[in-house]
């Protein structure tokens, strides 16, 4: 396929851009493979045209248009764009909603050409082949590739964990991922265990996902592990091997606990389609305790109705609470952070180890055993540490990306595999940031520009649903790692947390309705004017930085048109400044 | 002083699913009921805080008693013995209903101050002082004498501003046509529009009645403003209300008669609804176990957010009519203390930003609720007396605000603690201020004789109540503040009605961190002054001096942070001198809560225990 055939119209003048709260811009519209550019014309004063809209075509999330004849037009406008109006015969008006929850507005002078962006663009954002998207054309000169790929080594971290306690080894029967092509090739496992008895427990689960180690707590020694189902099915059946697994993990008479993440109601069903979850006979040893949270279509819905809500801002107050409830977003926060606490509580106070599942294994699994290990564990509360826990839990566990993140809370398509699992655990990591404002070492920066990153970036780091189709993609060797980018020590500034102090201790939240805010800086994002509390942050950054070198910048959410901002590589001027 | 002391027992934790309790000694006191528990953590609950007492059914474990305060704490005791339990419900239900004035706190509260201070602590609000600094009287107003011994209104200040062109028949006159004889006056003077916000109560219009007098005062409160000729009439009340009572022979303005009225309806509803809706929020937050979506609709239901935004509308249009349009408002409800306040205020605050300092918050509420006559005796509930006068009028005024601070952090010299800290003494009855319905009936009560002042007790910690990032340029730079009122800014205010909830909260707080911090930068600033002086005296090597004095430093953490550049990643987490959650038995000047503080700052390192919210498990 050639991107070329997608463009009708590659470049049209005249073009108009507008975004809430900002002064409209006119310019000149281009369409490149990946990206929509706007250059305005030369200022009044002589000065150069400068781009304005840097706009990755994959961040479109839905394109709508309305053509009007110019007669109806004219008379509706206000006068200022009169003059312009006159040389075209018609103008049409194109929204971008963008996946990170942006709106825009394009007026462009003739029928034809507007359609033909509208098409075009709607065709690049459509693109789905991983290998046609940007991060495989992305060549910024400052960079190397290869870099940050092997940033945070499974390895290691696991090695680490083996050699510190003698019950645990590397092991790398998913070599060539025969065994779970979802999982990563090395994982970790009981030392008593061997490879073979590895290969039986993998046949006994779904998706080939066996019970391995997810986070080893230091100060008491337990662990959380996290597997898929088991395949007990309509006739009860048992796996000798996936027993032995798992009561390896327990010594002499400790007793472990089963995290499931359906009701006990949905996990029983689950037999009926050849899944299930541990019984008490087969598993003497581990008490299971079910707690539903909500994955899929329900919490895609949630999102659009959450997005929706929050965009018309015509709602009266109880309207709004009204739609606020609807949407269950924030209970939705609320079962994450509170089913993430039970877990971390499990290891803390009960000293027991825990197994976490749900049915695949790739979601709301991943959700708790990544939030527990930013509860319990001080170190992925670093900005490194925190890196490498999305590494290790999301990106290499197997959470399937590609599929969760194709479109957002706009698109108009078919939705087949959608659901904004991973911004519900940045939602929840934020609301630990607000109830712990010194305990994370990154900002919320950080939080929106993983959300962003996650529907459309320039890197390779979120492409794909596992490592196996990541190393079919030659991800590693052809794009850029978002790490590498985020660890040059200018960024690396930026998406620091000026009021961090090293909390050596287990964070745990409130979860009371009342305690959980509504995420503003990102559902709001673009809806509100955050000037005021933009510049009061700033005015924090000055005061806890004063004793440094003077700050250079606030980290408030700029939405600017003109004024390039590298932070953001997706918002409007982005990647502008970097290629 | 102690009237009884009850043996073990149990306060249980309000949120708590399991019946956490602690077990310790209840103390009655002429004041206090007191709470000690095995660490010896105090809870003091003063008498006049106390809204209800429920004695629920006998348990196993003994008597529950619920107690429910003004200021949004609710405590839940088990007496080991039924008869002690009845014996301290019925203290405490007489101790919190006293029947007169004379028995309130403060005409027994002794700080210990000298009476020269005490009466300066009086002299520190001057209300004459302030109509100066508004700029009046000038040209177009003066001060009357009309109501020089409440001769035409009780319930207004001996001292009013009104037109100069409004003549003693036309105040006269007019003040008969207005319910409860409260005519136009002037609440607040822009300068630099020259316009105002006047404020008065309804007229008795009925269906058509008319009183010339009271339109001629309307004109000239109009022509007082020499550059417009129309004027705004804000009735604050919703149109229907406004209606019915044409029928008392009340009503409202009908623009016919007035000259250049532009008469305009804001819907903010009356006391009743406002005091229930707050009991449906207090019902509603105060639930156990309480899911996202119950407190949602819960909150919803309510209507609370609702009322708040309501205020909050028409103290922007009052504010925005003087600002943008250069016209005068005239601003009523029905008897015009407790929406009108509200608006009066609200508007005021958006418009000066001098009403944003700490000095000039208590100026308001002197001038707009103080002297104008709310009824805080009544709304607060402070006498056994009609529980239909109770309402939360004067909260939402202070919730107002608090929504204002969020939507501009910089623009206010006060802080969160501060209003928290208002509200307290609303209902303490600790101080004289808030205590009475209006001036005269304070006068009779001799309250500035017998009692001490608020504010300078506030003033005296005004450390507390800073706000750190306070920007004075700001504050000034903007003419008018114009906060977005749209429904996601209405939030939840978990700081008031669950101000003693401390498992909610945040467990660290930028505002302590950067209060600390800012407090040390200007230590650190004296500091070196301090050295650079002493240097120069003594003209020695800069060195040697710097290695010796911070010995001698009298702040503490200066020696570390002289030598570290960042020094906040060396400190360990600030003890939470949370002013917010330590306003105990509101006794400013009383060191009972230093225990409570230590309390918290021992229980800052992070953890907290599992108790609130978090899932519990099940085996």
């Amino acid at each position: 396929m050639e991107f070329a055939e997608l463009i009708k119209t590659a470049k049209v003048e005249n073009v108009q851009l507008s975004c809430p709260g900002l002064p409209p811009i006119k310019g000149t519209l281009c369409i490149t493979s990946h990206h929509l550019l706007l250059s305005s014309q030369p200022g009044g004063n002589g000065e150069p045209g400068t781009v304005e809209l840097w706009l990755l075509i994959r961040n479109v999330d839905a394109v709508e248009k309305s053509v009007q004849s110019l007669g109806w037009y004219q008379s509706s406008r206000t006068n200022s764009s009169h003059q312009d109006t006159r040389v075209a015969s018609s103008l049409g008006t194109i929204t971008l909603k963008c996946k990170d929850l942006k709106v825009l507005q394009l007026e462009i002078p003739g029928m034809e050409e507007c359609l033909n962006i509208a098409s075009s663009t709607e065709a690049l954002s459509s693109v789905d082949s991983v290998m046609m998207m940007y991060p495989f054309f992305y060549r910024p000169q400052s960079m190397k590739l290869k870099d940050g790929w092997q940033l945070y080594p499974l390895q290691h971290y696991y090695q680490q964990i083996a050699s510190e306690t003698g019950a645990w080894r590397l092991s790398c029967v998913n070599g060539d991922f025969t065994i779970c092509s979802s999982y990563p090739p090395a994982v970790i496992v009981p030392a008593a265990v061997d490879d073979n008895v590895l290969k039986k427990a993998a046949r006994f689960r779904q998706g080939g996902r066996f019970p391995v180690l997810s986070y080893y707590h230091k100060k008491n020694g337990t662990v959380m592990l996290r597997s898929s189902q088991p395949l007990i099915g309509p006739n009860r059946k048992r796996c000798q091997e996936d027993e032995l697994l798992l009561s390896a993990v327990l010594d002499g008479g400790e007793r472990g606990f089963v995290i499931d993440t359906r009701s006990a109601q949905a996990a029983k069903q689950a037999r009926m389609m050849g899944g299930g979850t541990e019984p008490k006979s087969s598993y003497p040893r581990w008490k299971r305790l079910h707690r539903p949270l909500e994955r899929g279509r329900p919490l895609q819905e949630s999102f659009i109705k959450l997005v929706e809500a929050c965009n018309d801002t015509s709602l009266s107050v109880d309207r709004w609470l009204s739609k606020l409830e609807s949407s269950k977003w924030l209970a939705h926060v609320k079962g994450a952070l509170s089913t993430a606490c039970l877990a971390a509580q499990c290891m803390e106070r009960e000293e027991a180890c825990v197994l976490v599942h749900g049915a695949e294994g790739t979601d709301t699994t991943l959700l708790v055993t990544a939030l527990a290990q930013v509860i319990l564990d001080p170190d992925c509360r670093t900005l490194a540490g925190f890196q490498g826990l999305l590494e290790r839990e999301w990106i290499e566990a197997g959470h399937p990306f590609h599929f969760r993140y194709a479109h957002s809370a706009y698109s108009h398509a078919r939705l087949k595999q959608e659901a904004p699992i991973f911004l519900l655990f940045l939602d929840c990591v934020w609301q630990l940031g607000r109830q712990f404002p010194f305990s994370l070492q990154f900002s919320e920066r950080l939080l929106l520009m993983l959300f962003e990153h996650t529907y459309a970036s320039c890197y390779g780091t979120f492409l794909c649903n596992s490592e196996k189709e990541r190393c079919l993609c030659e991800v590693k060797e052809k794009t850029h790692s978002l790490w590498s980018w985020l660890n040059q020590p200018s960024e690396w500034k930026k998406h620091l947390n000026p009021l961090y102090t090293y909390n050596a201790l287990v964070i745990w939240p409130s979860v009371e309705p009342q305690s959980l805010q509504l995420w503003q800086g990102l559902f709001l994002r673009w809806i509100r004017s955050s000037q005021y509390l933009d510049e009061a942050w700033a005015e924090v950054q000055r005061l806890v930085t004063s004793h440094e070198d003077a700050p250079e910048e606030s980290a408030g959410h700029t939405r600017c048109h003109s004024q390039p901002d590298a932070a953001y590589p997706l918002t409007i001027t982005g990647t502008a400044n970097e290629g | 002083l102690i009237h009884s002391r009850t043996e073990q027992v149990k306060l249980i934790d309000r949120f708590s699913t399991s019946n956490k309790s602690l077990t310790g000694t209840l103390y009655l006191t002429a004041t206090h009921l007191l709470f000690i528990d095995s660490s010896q953590k105090e809870t003091w609950i003063l008498h006049h805080h106390i809204a209800a007492v429920e004695k629920l059914a006998l348990t196993t474990s003994g008597c529950p008693l619920v107690i429910q305060c003004k200021n949004f704490r609710i405590v839940h005791f088990i007496v080991p013995r039924e008869r002690d339990c009845h014996d301290i419900y019925n203290s405490l239900l007489q101790l919190s209903k006293p029947a007169s004035y004379d028995e309130l706190y403060a005409f027994s509260y002794n700080p210990k101050q000298n009476e020269s201070k005490r009466l300066q602590g009086w002299q520190l609000i001057d209300l004459a002082e302030e109509y100066k600094r508004m700029g009046v009287p000038n040209s177009n107003w003066q001060l009357s004498d009309a109501n020089r011994d409440y001769e035409i209104c009780e319930s207004y200040p001996r001292e009013l501003y009104v037109p100069r062109t409004a003549s003693k028949p036309v105040i006269v006159g007019s003040s008969k046509f207005r319910s409860k004889g409260r005519f136009p006056v002037l609440s607040y003077y822009h300068r630099d529009k020259e316009a105002a916000i006047c404020r008065c109560s309804q007229p008795l219009s009925g269906f058509s009645a008319r009183c010339l007098e009271d339109e001629n005062m309307l004109h000239a409160i109009s022509i007082a403003n020499p550059a417009h000729h129309y004027m705004y009439v804000m009735d604050t009340r919703p149109k229907l209300n406004a209606m019915a009572n044409r029928a008392a022979g009340k009503g409202y303005e009908n623009e016919d008669n007035y000259a250049n009225i532009r008469f305009q309806f804001v819907g903010i509803e009356n006391i009743h609804v406002m005091r229930s809706s707050l009991q449906k929020l207090l019902e509603v937050s105060g639930t156990k176990a309480l899911s996202v979506n119950s407190f949602l609709s819960g909150l919803e239901n309510s209507g609370w957010l609702r009322h708040i935004k309501a205020v909050l509308d028409a103290a922007i249009f009052l504010a925005k009519a003087i600002a943008v349009e250069n016209a005068t408002v005239l601003v009523h409800c029905s008897d015009g203390w407790d929406r009108t306040s509200q608006v009066c205020s609200l508007g005021s605050l958006l418009l000066d930003s001098y009403y944003r300092t700490i000095k000039g918050f208590m100026v308001l509420i002197e001038k707009d609720w103080i002297s104008f006559g709310h009824k805080f005796s009544d709304r607060c509930g402070q006498l056994d007396g009609d529980s239909k006068e109770i309402s939360p009028v004067f909260t939402q005024f202070l919730e107002g605000v608090w929504h204002l601070t969020e939507q501009f952090p910089q623009a206010f010299e006060y802080n969160e603690a501060f209003l928290l800290q208002i509200h307290e003494h609303i209902h303490s009855c600790q101080f004289g201020n808030f205590l009475g319905n209006c001036q005269k009936e304070r006068e009779e009560l001799k309250l500035k004789e017998k009692t001490y002042s608020l504010w300078p007790f506030l003033l005296d910690e005004q450390k507390k109540y800073l706000n750190p990032l306070y920007n004075q340029d700001f504050s000034q730079k903007l003419v008018l503040l114009e906060p977005n009122t749209v429904s996601f800014n209405f939030k939840f205010w978990r700081n008031m009605y669950h101000q003693f909830d401390r498992t909610m909260h945040p467990r660290q707080s930028v505002f302590n961190l950067i209060m600390t911090m800012s407090e040390q930068n200007k230590q650190l600033e004296k500091d070196f002054k301090e050295l650079e002086a002493k240097m120069k005296q003594r003209n020695r090597q800069p060195e040697e001096l710097l290695t010796k004095e911070p010995v001698q430093s009298v702040h503490p953490a200066s020696p570390a942070l002289k030598t570290s550049p960042c020094f906040k990643k060396e400190q360990p987490l600030l003890p939470m001198n949370d002013s917010i959650r330590t306003i105990e038995g509101s006794n400013t000047a009383d060191n009972r809560y230093r225990e409570y503080m230590e309390e918290l700052s021992k229980a800052e390192p992070a953890v907290v225990s599992l108790e609130c919210g978090v899932a519990r498990m099940t085996c």
